[in-house]
């Protein structure tokens, strides 16, 4: 027996809860299927060790539009919020910046770092007005595009010719270039590089990292905060809002192919052998996932297929996760500092460094790492006394040479360790259990290709209009009744929810038309 | 690391030392990297040959693709716009592929050799599209253009010669089948296909045994006529059968870099080519969007009054000249028809079957230019059609 809905989501991640729950509200019969036991896709909590849990995927929240937030009566509770950034430094001379203020700087870069800061955000306030709608299709007639496409042009225009000039400038160029050109400090240098590339495989010299820059800032001008109960509490909540819509949600539903009769989406297949259908199919899983192996080639065109089997999406960005039995010591660092970010980014140039051996497989000998103490303000993550430490280290490419085994994750937790250990000494001794998720393993728990954030680099030629590929930028795929939501489709990853949101209004507008 | 030998300057197809012994003009050209002959000794006589006898032509350089492996059919039905389920093993099909525009990339001959595999011969390189179409998928491409010696036998005479040399059971091969026999210990492929519209075959060896088959294929056909002809003959005979060529009568899209210089199969009359049954097929959703809302081209054969050929002429809807409507792609005076033919190319939705048109002809006297207006017929079928072509089996001349 099959049953029948009017939309079907694959996978309950972020994005594909934030559409189903649109999807309902606007009167469709929605069901998500889930592979994994809990939704969230990669923002969910978890146990890592014994009575330890952490946001095992993305843990920090800073990208969530404030559109689906409204839209879904969403108000997270907040373990920490306006976290500042701590820049460490061996000496204890820290660069702390949040917002648009900075210090442990001079003078100079303090105003450099304030009129950056207001650049910045001027520019992110206009890409994320396009980050919120569905890009224009180039070449076309229709109105609505060309609508878009003359506001985009208008939009760029108002920021005066000489702003214009530089964001045009700006779009394309590497974040290094940016930032010495801009700043003395090198740590204020390699802290901003780093979150310019943070969860890419881009380096700080590497074009258009000033783009993901922007896109970093773009939803809530880089406000960092966590959510009491990690992220896994966030998706929690989206699911509740998604039930409360009407739809259903099922977990440990892994589908397995994505059933297409005479030329358009019928339905799903889960690997269980269930069947569910519905004419419209939309997926959160990666592109490269949904066409190759939901779909098959076969039910697509060549031309298509190669774009989505080109798209680079590698994974750079492990997570490294410690339980602790005690805060380490950090010279420097004041007790309160611990419920912030802290990253391990000395310079611009040590970030390109470690870089570099990701180029050719390796990992970085001496990696960037951001880190956070979530148990610090959260007392549900660890038992009494205890913390645990949520760690992004880079750089640990998806495709290591030698490949992924115990010996290589248990030789790169151990570079990790010793280097957070120049800064916190005695971080080792207080390490009761550790757990290292490489792209590899990213791509195992989480089913995104590669094991990368985005599920495709955030590049400008994978960006906007081009975002999967070129031709199906508008969440509908080439195949009849096929739409994608994820982080893969337009803009990109984070937990933003707005490829969900954009997705569900596209379909929502489409179907009614 | 070893060496790898690359061959410098023209290739020589297996059969170029039999073409040079008869080669008295010098005139060869390149095809795809061989040299090739544009004629031998006159490509009047060599076309004769065709209609009147037997012309052989070498067409070794044709592309040759083998494609293999469990989704052999899969792959190869949803590259072209025809439906391949429908061609056993031992037939042909003509077939033409798009990209994903539904824009013609090329056509050619695909033949299902044996259960699941075959093979496609065209006249571009498509290595890379190939390999692409392949991409999930569990089928193989090989390159085989060099492995294979080809020789097209056509012409009235080409089956009795066939059949004196000694090929058994040619008389119940139909047009578009294609059979093996033995030769000298190897296998000789012959199909029932070719590219001037009259009864013909072409065979397919190991190139080995090109110049055995070539002598062999010679002192059969002696005293029917047989003459080895170049590519000026082959070409007055493809138009007077209505058949295009690429990058003469359309533009294949991977060479193409302006927008609208390609052409979708409906707009190269080839729409009996194209099966929207298959629910997916290269082009598909573009060609079914064209169907919808109207093509902009249209091929039309034309029967242009005078005798002088309308080569690179304009075509217009009257004979004022006022509207030009497109333009001729490959004319010329067919001897057999008696009839000054074209191939071109019009506007929507101009060119209809039955109706006029008008093309400017210039044509030289002693250095001074002339120009005519001169009335053309769009007609639907082959210029040139006999029935030979289909009879089963052919008859012994």
């Amino acid at each position: 027996m099959t049953e029948r809905y009017d939309a079907i989501v694959i996978g309950a991640g972020h994005n594909g809860l934030v559409c189903a729950a649109l999807l309902a509200k606007a009167g469709r019969k929605v069901l998500v299927l889930e592979a994994n036991e809990r939704v969230g896709g990669a923002a969910i909590t978890r146990e890592f060790a014994d009575g330890y849990s952490v946001s095992a995927c993305a843990h920090l929240l800073y990208q969530l539009q404030p559109k689906v937030r409204k839209e879904l009566g969403l108000s997270p509770k907040l373990a920490s919020d306006a976290m500042q950034t701590v820049a460490l430094a061996q000496d204890g001379q820290h660069v702390r910046y949040s917002g648009a203020k900075v210090t442990g700087v001079a003078e100079a870069d303090v105003s450099s770092y304030r009129l950056f800061h207001r650049q910045m955000t001027r520019f992110a306030d206009l890409l994320n007005t396009y980050l919120n709608t569905t890009p224009p299709r180039l070449g076309t007639s229709e109105f609505r595009d060309l609508a878009t496409l003359a506001r985009l042009g208008f939009d760029l225009r108002r920021l005066g010719r000489d702003e214009m000039r530089t964001f045009l400038r700006l779009i394309g160029i590497n974040i290094h270039d940016e930032v010495t050109e801009r700043f003395d400090s090198p740590l204020l240098r390699g802290a901003l590089s780093f979150d310019a590339v943070l969860g890419t495989h881009l380096g700080p010299r590497s074009p258009n990292t000033v783009m993901t820059y922007l896109y970093r800032l773009a939803a809530g001008h880089g406000r960092l905060s966590v959510p009491q109960g990690g992220m896994g509490s966030l998706a929690e909540e989206l699911a509740q809002a998604a039930r409360t819509a009407g739809v259903t949600i099922r977990t440990n539903m892994p589908v397995e192919r994505i059933v297409v009769e005479n030329g358009r989406v019928a339905g799903v297949e889960t690997a269980g052998g269930e069947r569910f259908e519905s004419l419209t199919v939309v997926s959160n899983a990666d592109p490269k996932r949904t066409i190759m192996e939901l779909v098959g080639a076969r039910h697509v065109e060549t031309g298509f297929t190669r774009r989505i089997n080109n798209i680079r999406m590698r994974g750079n960005a492990a997570k490294l996760h410690l339980a602790l039995d005690g805060l380490p010591g950090i010279d420097g660092l004041a007790k309160n500092e611990f419920g912030d970010r802290l990253v391990i980014a000395p310079d611009e140039h040590y970030v390109e460094r470690a870089f570099n051996p990701a180029k050719y497989g390796e990992c970085s000998a001496e990696p960037v790492v951001e880190m956070t103490f979530p148990g610090f303000r959260d007392k549900t993550l660890a038992p009494t006394g205890k913390h645990v430490m949520s760690c992004v280290v880079q750089y640990a490419p998806y495709a290591l040479k030698n490949g992924w085994d115990d010996a290589a994750r248990e030789a790169f937790t151990k570079t990790c360790i010793e280097t957070i250990g120049r800064y916190a000494p005695d971080l080792e001794s207080r390490i009761t259990a550790s757990e290292l998720l490489t792209p590899a393993d990213i791509e195992r728990e989480f089913h995104i290709t590669g094991g990368h954030w985005h599920h495709g680099e955030l590049a400008l030629d994978q960006f906007m209009f081009v975002r999967p590929v070129c031709g199906a930028a508008q969440y509908r795929m080439p195949l009849d009744g096929l739409y994608l939501c994820g982080a893969g489709a337009h803009p990109g990853g984070g937990v933003s929810g707005a490829a969900g949101r954009n997705a569900a209004r596209f379909i929502i507008r489409e179907q009614s038309a | 690391m070893s060496a790898i030998e690359v061959p410098q300057g023209r290739l020589r197809t297996p059969f170029y030392s039999r073409l040079a012994a008869l080669d008295t003009l010098n005139s060869w050209h390149t095809w795809k990297g061989y040299t090739v002959p544009d004629a031998l000794y006159c490509a009047d006589t060599e076309y004769f040959a065709i209609r009147n006898a037997t012309g052989v032509f070498d067409l070794t350089p044709m592309t040759k693709y083998r494609i293999a492996g469990p989704d052999a059919l899969v792959y190869i039905d949803r590259l072209v716009t025809r439906d391949m389920s429908k061609i056993r093993p031992g037939r042909v099909a003509y077939a033409v592929w798009c990209n994903d525009q539904g824009q013609v990339i090329d056509d050619g001959t695909i033949f299902h050799l044996k259960d699941g595999e075959y093979r496609l011969c065209s006249q571009e390189r498509h290595c890379a599209w190939l390999m692409d179409a392949a991409i999930g998928l569990d089928a193989s491409i090989t390159d085989e253009t060099a492995d294979v010696a080809a020789l097209a036998v056509q012409g009235p005479t080409s089956f009795a010669i066939l059949s004196r040399m000694g090929i058994d059971g040619l008389g119940e091969l139909k047009p578009f089948g294609l059979m093996h026999v033995d030769f000298e210990g190897t296998e000789l492929m012959v199909s029932r296909t070719g590219f001037t519209g009259d009864l013909g075959y072409e065979l397919w060896v190991d190139p080995a045994k090109a110049e055995v088959l070539w002598d062999k294929l010679f002192a059969a056909g002696e005293i029917t006529g047989i003459r080895a002809i170049g590519t000026d003959a082959l070409e007055l005979a493809r138009i007077e059968a209505g058949y295009i060529m690429a990058d003469i009568d359309f533009l294949p899209a991977h060479a193409t870099v302006r927008t609208g210089r390609t052409r979708s199969p409906l707009e190269l009359g080839l729409d009996w080519l194209v099966d929207f049954k298959k629910p997916n097929f290269n082009g598909r959703r573009a060609l079914a969007e064209e169907k919808r809302s109207g093509s902009t081209w249209r091929l039309v054969k034309l029967d242009i009054e005078g005798n002088k050929p309308a080569h690179h002429a304009y075509i217009f809807a009257d004979a004022k000249a006022r509207r030009n409507i497109g333009f001729v792609t490959s004319a010329a005076w067919s001897p057999v028809c008696k009839q000054n033919i074209a191939l071109g190319t019009v506007r929507m939705p101009h060119g209809a079957p039955g109706s006029n048109l008008w093309v400017e002809v210039f044509y030289q006297r002693e250095m001074h230019w002339s120009r005519m207006m001169a009335r053309a017929e769009v007609v639907d079928k082959p210029f040139w059609f006999p029935k030979r072509r289909g009879l089963t089996p052919p008859e012994l001349v």
